[in-house]
C-alpha cells in the first residue's frame, strides 16, 4: 500500500481559541472557540463586521496577547508555554507586523525605521544597513532611504512599515487593516505588494473590510461576534 | 539592544525637545556647579589657612606665665613672676630635641615718631625669638645678641607700624619714642600678613629683652629675670605631646609645685589651632553636602517628571517596539539610559559652569580657589546615580506597558 508522505506541520494551528474581556458584570466574548489551521504559503484575508474579533484574533496570532482558553501552535511550538522574553523573540524573528496607522517613528529616517527590528535581534551594524536597504528596495523605496515619514506619502509610509516587517525574514506577515488609511488606488498597490511577497513564499494574514482587497487572497475567514463563521478557499485574482 | 543603540535612541529623543531637555537639566546643572564652585572656594581658603599654619611652624610650643583654669584665666598660684629666663635656659639645656627657646615679654603701648603716634604691641625679645617665629628682616638689620647684652636703645618695626608712622618713607636710623625714651630704628620686619585668627601680625615692634625690662613700668621689680612667654622650637618630626609633657614636668619641678597643685604656667602647641580649623571646615563640608543634596534632589525630581511625560507621549512608540521584538528589559534600559544621559549632560555642563564660576571668583574677588578633582568626580557620579534612581520609576512604567493598549494609545 502506497502512503502519502506526511504533510508538513501547519504554520498556524489554532484550537478552540477563546479570549474574553470582563467589563463590570458583563463578559465580552471577543473571540469564542475559534479553530483554524493555516499552512505555509497561504494568503488569508480575515473579514467581518466591526467588533467581530478580527483584531483580537490577530493579536493572539502575533503573540502580543495570550488566550484565556484554547491552544495556539506557531510553527510547531505551543505559544502558551513561552516566557515573556521568548515571546519577544518570536515576535522579533518569526512575525512581521503591519498596522493600519503605519506606526513609524516620526523622527527617524525610513532606513532607521526599517533597521529597528534588527536592533532587537542583535544584528551587527554593517549587516543592518545592508539588509534594511535590501528590504526597502524590495518594496520599491530604495531611493527614499533617508526620508523621514513626514516626507513620504501614506502609501510610501506603509511600504516602509512593510519593509520593517520583512527585514528579519519572518515566516508570517500579519497586517491589521493595512489599507484602512489609504485610498483605493494606493490600497491596490499595497495589496499587490503583499501578493508578490506571498508568491515569494511568505505566509500572509491580513484583516480587511474591503471585498476588493480580499479578492486577492487565496482564502477568506469570516468572523462574527467572536466566532469563525465561514472559511473559503478560492483562486485569487492577480493584482496588476 | 546594545548600549550604543540605547544611547543613540536617548540622544535622539533628547534632541527632539531641546528646550525641554535643557530646562530639565537645569536643576542638576545648578547643583553640580554650586558644589564645584563652593568646594573650590572652600578648598582655596583652607589651603591658604594651612599654609599660614605651616608658616607659623607646627613644631613650636608656646609657654606662658599664669595658669589657665576652666572658666577663665587665673593668675599664677605662686609669685607673679613664675616664668623666668632661667626656665628658658633650663628647657633648652635639659629637654631633648629643643632647637631654641626664645623668652619674651610683651606690652601694649603708644609710640611716637615726629608728630605721628600709633598704638601697637611691643615684644622684648632675644634674636632666638626671630629665629623661632621665622621672622625675616626686610630692611636694615634684626636685633643682635649684643643689643640684648647691652640693652641698646634700638627697635625693629613691623610693616603696619612703619606704614602708619612713616607712610612710604625710609625709617631706618629715625628715632621713635617708646616709653618716653627715644629708640633708634635699625630694621623693618618682612610682612607676615594675618594669622589664622585674622589678627594683623605686622602690627608689632621688637626691642631687646633687656631694654624692654628696663623701661616697662613695674616689670622687673620683683624678679629681674621675669618673662611673659617663651617659644620653644623643637626639631622637625619631634613628638610634640611628649615634649610638652617633659617641659611641664621640668617647669613644675623648677617652680616647686607639689602634686595636686595647679600649674602656674600654660602651654600649647599650634597643632591645636589646626584642629579648630579642621572642625570649622567639617562644618563647611556638611553645609556643602546639604546644598548638594537638596539641589540634586530637586534636579532628580525634575528628571523623573519629564521622563513620566516622555513615557506617556511615547506610549505608541513603546507599543511598537514591544510588537517588533523588544523585551521589557530593553525598554527599561532604554529609558534608564535616557534619564541618565540627561543627568550626566547636566553634570558636564554643571562642571564647566562650576569651574568657570570658581575661576571668575578668583579673578574678580581675588579669593584663592582650588578646583578639587575629587569634587568633580563625586558630583558627576552622584548625578549619574540621580539619573538612574529617578529614571527607574518612569522606565519601569514604560517597560510594564501592555503592547496592545500602547499601540492603540492616541
Ligand atoms: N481591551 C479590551 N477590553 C474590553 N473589550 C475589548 C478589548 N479589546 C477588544 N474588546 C472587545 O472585543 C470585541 C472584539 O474587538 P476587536 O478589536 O477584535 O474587533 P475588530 O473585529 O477588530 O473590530 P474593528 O473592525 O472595528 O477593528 C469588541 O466587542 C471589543 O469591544
Ligand atoms: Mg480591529
Amino acid at each position: 500500500m502506497a502512503s502519502d508522505p506526511a504533510p508538513p506541520a501547519p504554520l498556524i494551528a489554532v484550537r478552540n481559541l477563546t479570549r474574553h474581556y470582563r467589563m463590570g458584570p458583563q463578559t465580552v466574548h471577543a473571540l469564542d472557540d475559534v479553530t483554524v489551521t493555516i499552512r505555509r504559503g497561504e494568503f488569508v484575508a480575515v473579514m467581518g463586521p466591526s467588533g467581530s474579533g478580527k483584531s483580537t484574533f490577530m493579536n493572539l496570532l502575533g503573540c502580543l496577547d495570550l488566550p484565556d482558553a484554547g491552544r495556539y501552535r506557531l510553527d510547531g511550538t505551543e505559544v502558551a508555554g513561552l516566557s515573556s522574553d521568548a515571546l519577544a523573540a518570536v515576535r522579533n524573528r518569526s512575525i512581521g507586523f503591519v498596522f493600519q496607522s503605519f506606526n513609524l517613528l516620526p523622527r527617524q529616517s525610513a532606513i532607521d525605521n526599517v533597521m529597528l527590528p534588527m536592533v532587537y535581534a542583535g544584528v551587527g551594524h554593517a549587516l543592518r544597513l545592508e539588509k534594511a536597504l535590501a528590504a526597502l528596495e524590495s518594496v520599491g523605496l530604495g531611493a527614499r532611504a533617508g526620508h523621514r515619514p513626514t516626507q513620504l506619502s501614506g502609501g510610501q509610509q506603509q511600504r516602509v512599515a512593510i519593509a520593517r516587517a520583512l527585514v528579519n525574514d519572518p515566516l508570517l506577515l500579519l497586517a491589521d487593516e493595512p489599507t484602512g488609511a489609504l485610498d483605493t488606488a494606493t490600497s491596490l498597490e499595497i495589496i499587490g505588494l503583499f501578493q508578490r511577497l506571498n508568491r515569494r513564499g511568505i505566509t500572509v494574514v491580513l484583516v480587511t473590510h474591503e471585498p476588493e482587497v480580499a479578492r486577492f487572497a487565496s482564502r477568506v475567514l469570516q468572523f462574527r461576534d467572536g466566532r469563525l463563521i465561514d472559511d473559503q478557499s478560492r483562486d485569487p485574482e492577480i493584482a496588476a | 539592544m546594545t548600549a550604543w543603540d540605547a544611547l543613540r535612541a536617548a540622544l535622539d529623543s533628547l534632541r527632539a525637545n531641546p528646550l525641554r531637555s535643557a530646562l530639565t537639566m537645569l536643576g542638576i546643572v545648578i547643583g553640580v556647579a554650586a558644589v564645584i564652585a563652593m568646594v573650590a572656594v572652600g578648598a582655596g581658603a583652607r589651603d591658604q589657612v594651612l599654609r599660614q599654619i605651616a608658616s607659623l611652624g607646627t613644631n613650636l610650643i608656646m609657654v606662658g606665665q599664669g595658669s589657665i583654669a576652666r572658666g577663665g584665666v587665673k593668675l599664677g598660684a605662686g609669685t607673679a613672676s613664675s616664668l623666668t629666663e632661667d626656665d628658658a635656659l633650663a628647657v633648652l639645656a635639659e629637654i631633648p630635641g629643643v632647637v631654641v627657646t626664645a623668652p619674651s615679654v610683651r606690652w601694649g603701648l603708644q609710640i611716637v615718631a615726629g608728630n605721628q603716634n600709633w598704638g601697637t604691641v611691643l615684644f622684648g625679645i632675644t634674636p632666638d625669638y626671630m629665629e623661632a617665629r621665622d621672622w625675616d628682616v626686610a630692611m636694615g638689620r634684626g636685633l643682635s645678641d649684643e643689643d640684648v647684652a647691652q640693652a641698646n636703645k634700638v627697635v625693629v618695626l613691623g610693616q603696619t607700624v612703619v606704614r602708619n608712622l612713616f607712610g612710604g618713607g625710609d625709617p631706618i636710623g629715625e628715632p621713635v619714642r617708646v616709653f618716653s625714651t627715644p629708640l633708634t630704628i635699625v630694621g623693618v620686619l618682612a610682612e607676615k600678613g594675618q594669622n589664622t585668627q585674622g589678627q594683623d601680625q605686622d602690627d608689632v615692634i621688637f626691642v631687646p629683652l633687656s631694654t624692654a625690662k628696663r623701661n616697662i613700668p613695674g616689670m622687673a621689680k620683683s624678679n629681674p629675670r621675669f618673662i611673659h612667654t617663651m617659644v620653644v622650637k623643637m626639631r622637625d618630626g619631634s613628638d610634640m605631646a611628649e615634649a610638652q609633657a617633659q617641659i611641664r614636668d621640668l617647669l613644675r619641678q623648677r617652680h616647686r609645685l607639689i602634686p595636686g597643685q595647679d600649674d602656674d604656667f600654660w602651654m600649647r602647641d599650634l597643632s591645636e589651632v589646626s584642629a579648630t580649623r579642621d572642625a570649622s571646615s567639617r562644618a563647611l563640608s556638611f553645609l556643602l553636602a546639604a546644598v548638594a543634596a537638596v539641589s540634586l534632589l530637586v534636579g532628580g525630581i525634575g528628571i523623573m517628571n519629564i521622563m513620566l511625560v516622555s513615557v506617556t507621549e511615547r506610549t505608541r512608540e513603546i507599543g511598537l517596539r514591544l510588537a517588533i521584538g523588544a523585551r521589557r528589559r530593553d525598554i527599561l534600559v532604554q529609558f534608564l539610559i535616557e534619564s541618565t544621559t540627561l543627568s550626566l549632560i547636566g553634570a558636564a555642563v554643571g562642571v564647566a559652569l562650576g569651574i568657570g564660576t570658581a575661576m571668575g571668583v578668583a579673578a574678580l574677588a581675588g579669593w584663592p580657589t582650588l578646583i578639587r578633582i575629587d569634587s568633580v568626580v563625586l558630583a558627576v557620579a552622584v548625578s549619574g546615580l540621580v539619573g538612574v534612581f529617578f529614571g527607574l520609576y518612569p522606565a519601569r512604567r514604560a517597560a510594564q506597558l501592555n503592547p496592545i493598549e500602547a499601540l492603540r494609545h492616541e
